[in-house]
């Protein structure tokens, strides 16, 4: 095992490096998301077909594919918890939940919204939207095992447990609701899927979605750190910590 | 009592010369099991109870109308099995766990992917297998066409092994908590979808004369794919609960 | 002396925020009572648990026969019989019918020899009454009839003595002082006064724990 990955390890020199990388992030994130809402909201061409109310796709697909990207983070933090026993990969699957979760229902609400004006109504079982609901129960279930259980280590080993079946099962519940809604609605309008989109369109939705991603960093490096703090307030360098930013 | 001796100590050869027999613990574990709900037939019967009930809500909430139930009943069917097999499932590990039955089983050299195996199968016999023998009466009162009836039973015999398999991994995670109930349900029910969706599907498809066949495979898939995988997940978050 | 069975090696573990144990060290070698000591809370459960593999909540080295216990978890579980808090004994099924369920885990029992334990333990006349209808003394007879069908040579036992009277548990102190005879090992807590406290050795969790 390469020696990073024990420093890794250390709650101490992950909280310091992460002091280090948080402003740069900070910056990318901002930079990112604002430049590439102006342009998607300005600049990007409106749709042949929706006209301007295509624009929500902006927030939506970004927000969509970071609750799935921040389930599979949190699976394999999870796993490297419970396989190395190691306590920074335990906080940060527990930091990403939350995260995780929130973009789901925000990625749900967008969905909704755009779906007025498409649709004609607030919510179509659409099979993209049904899985993103799917995924948000996936959430909110680990979310209530982890508080249930007291022990901190129990909860993170078990939470890990539930995110890795969950993994496996993501797959499948995808799989079987795309078919379900083929069976069902065979000739709805697939928003999501656009034949050819103009680079004008793609590419500030590719800035958006990096710029999530940094954000995604941003929020979870912040609560990693409140995890860290809270965990090892009994350590002596977190009372010195504490100590220098009083005085 | 100083009559009787104690057993021999194992001697370290014959101990490393051990011949296991997974299919014997497997017996041993069914036989147990099954003979644990025999004598406590209630809980046998309340999950039976429960499905029929549910499935009475729905013309009483819906219509009577039988081309509406006709409609609605492999759907219906479905989610009362799904959510009969759930009520059973916190017992699944819990009586074990509160009587210290659990720790020694755990603490056996038996390897405990098998007899996990042999508890759920023990449960699915339980609670799957009567909801299955007693899905057509629920068919019947609910107007579902003759020709479903085939789709239903079977859909049902390969598709509630794979809710057992999954819900014992909830009940596993959860048997060290005072309350598992409701947390179980909050769990499993996002990973019994798949199930659900095929399973309707089969029925459906039965009722409109398609081949059932395709259903049936994916289910199985399923079904092989929680076979596999789901004791390994109920035997790592047992040893986490009791651990804990 | 011969070599030790069981070896704790730098033995750390933390509950709720508080050390319970730390640079815990001890070795237990054939034929040894060995009596864990220590206040309400001090962890002597804990410890116990920790040894017979239940809990996982520490860091350190526990070896038995001089390898890990993580290496070799099947061999050491075979060598194992831990007595825990709840006996054990499911409450709808029989003495005989709990004991047949040990020897089908533990395939280093003998069915034969259960009605002779039954007897040991003074539950003849009973091995066919559900043990909801036995009285919580009896209930821990069943599991400590395990004792005589066990062929397992560390006993882990944690209160093994609770609700039981005193003719039975100078019956049981003999028991372990036969099976320390023969070579085996016994760990265990009690609250009783052991009559065979000169054979026992002590390890106190308060003194080592250095609270």
């Amino acid at each position: 095992m390469p020696r990073w990955f024990y420093q890794l390890a250390s709650p101490r020199w992950c909280y310091q490096i992460t002091g280090k990388l948080l402003p740069g992030f900070s910056i990318a994130a901002l930079f990112l998301i604002v430049g590439g809402t102006i342009w998607g909201l300005a600049f990007a061409p409106p749709d042949y077909q929706q006209g301007n109310s295509f624009r929500i796709i902006y927030l939506h697909v970004p927000t969509a594919y970071m609750a799935q990207s921040i389930y599979i983070t949190m699976a394999i933090a999870g796993a490297i918890g419970l396989i190395w026993k190691m306590k920074v990969a335990d906080m940060v699957a527990k930091c990403c939940a939350p995260i995780g979760a929130s973009l789901a229902i925000l990625a749900l609400a967008t969905g909704a919204i755009w779906g007025k004006p498409t649709w004609g109504s607030w919510w179509v079982w659409d099979a993209r939207l049904t899985s993103m609901l799917i995924l948000l129960f996936l959430y909110f279930g680990i979310m209530a095992l982890n508080s249930a259980i007291e022990s901190e280590s129990t909860a993170a080993q078990s939470t890990a447990i539930l995110a890795l079946v969950g993994l496996v099962n993501i797959p499948i519940i995808q799989y079987s609701v795309d078919w379900w809604n083929t069976l069902h609605q065979p000739s709805t309008f697939k928003i999501t899927e656009k034949p050819a989109m103009p680079p004008e369109m793609w590419i500030p939705l590719l800035i958006l979605v990096i710029g999530f991603y940094c954000f995604f960093a941003v929020t979870l490096m912040m609560r990693l750190r409140n995890e860290i703090l809270r965990r090892e307030r009994r350590t002596s360098w977190v009372r010195e910590l504490l100590m220098q930013q009083r005085g | 009592m100083s009559e009787t001796k104690l057993q021999p100590l194992a001697e370290l050869q014959q101990l490393e010369n051990a011949d296991y027999r997974p299919g014997k613990i497997f017996v041993a574990t069914l036989k147990r099991e099954l003979q644990l709900a025999l004598r406590r037939r209630s809980d046998l019967v309340n999950p039976l109870i429960f499905f029929l009930m549910v499935a009475t809500l729905f013309p009483l909430g819906v219509s009577p109308e039988p081309t509406i139930l006709a409609t609605l009943a492999p759907g219906v069917v479905w989610v009362a099995a799904l959510l009969s097999t759930l009520l059973a499932m916190d017992s699944m590990f819990r009586s074990d766990y509160e009587d210290g039955s659990l720790e020694q089983i755990l603490l056996s050299p038996q390897p405990l992917f098998v007899v996990v195996l042999g508890k759920v199968l023990a449960h699915w016999m339980m609670t799957g297998l009567p909801l299955t023998l007693m899905a057509p009466l629920i068919a019947v009162m609910l107007f579902l066409p003759a020709e479903g009836m085939s789709g239903l039973m079977l859909s049902l015999l390969i598709g509630t092994p794979t809710l057992s398999l999954v819900g014992a991994i909830g009940a596993a995670l959860t048997v060290g908590l005072r309350k598992g109930g409701v947390l179980i349900s909050l769990l499993v029910l996002p990973l019994y979808i798949p199930v659900l969706i095929f399973g309707t599907a089969a029925v459906e498809a039965a009722v409109t004369s398609l081949p059932l066949a395709g259903h049936l495979a994916l289910l199985g898939a399923l079904l092989a794919l929680g076979v596999a995988l789901a004791p390994i997940a109920i035997a790592a978050a047992l040893r986490i609960s009791v651990s804990g | 002396m011969a070599d030790p069975l069981l070896q704790v090696v730098d033995l750390f573990c933390e509950r709720d925020d508080r050390v319970l144990f730390n640079n815990l060290n001890f070795s237990v070698f054939p034929g040894e009572i060995l009596q864990v000591e220590g206040q309400n809370g001090s962890g002597k459960t804990t410890l116990l648990r920790i040894l017979s593999g239940l809990s996982r909540h520490y860091e350190g080295e526990i070896l038995w026969r001089g390898v890990s216990v993580t290496e070799q978890a099947e061999q050491f579980r075979r060598e194992l019989l831990y007595f825990g808090h709840n006996a054990g004994v499911k409450a709808v099924l029989t003495p005989e019918e709990n004991l047949a369920w040990y020897a089908a885990l533990d395939t280093d029992i003998d069915l034969q020899h259960i009605p002779n334990a039954l007897n040991a333990v003074g539950l003849q006349g009973f091995e066919d009454v559900p043990c909801h209808m036995l009285s919580a003394g009896q209930n821990r007879r069943v599991s400590l009839a395990r004792l005589y069908l066990s062929r397992a040579p560390l006993w882990i036992l944690d209160e093994p003595f609770t609700a039981i009277d005193k003719k039975g548990v100078a019956a049981k102190e003999a028991l372990l002082l036969e099976h320390a005879a023969r070579g085996g090992t016994v760990m265990l807590t009690t609250h009783h006064e052991l009559d065979l406290s000169r054979h026992v050795r002590r390890i106190n969790l308060d003194e080592l724990s250095g609270t």
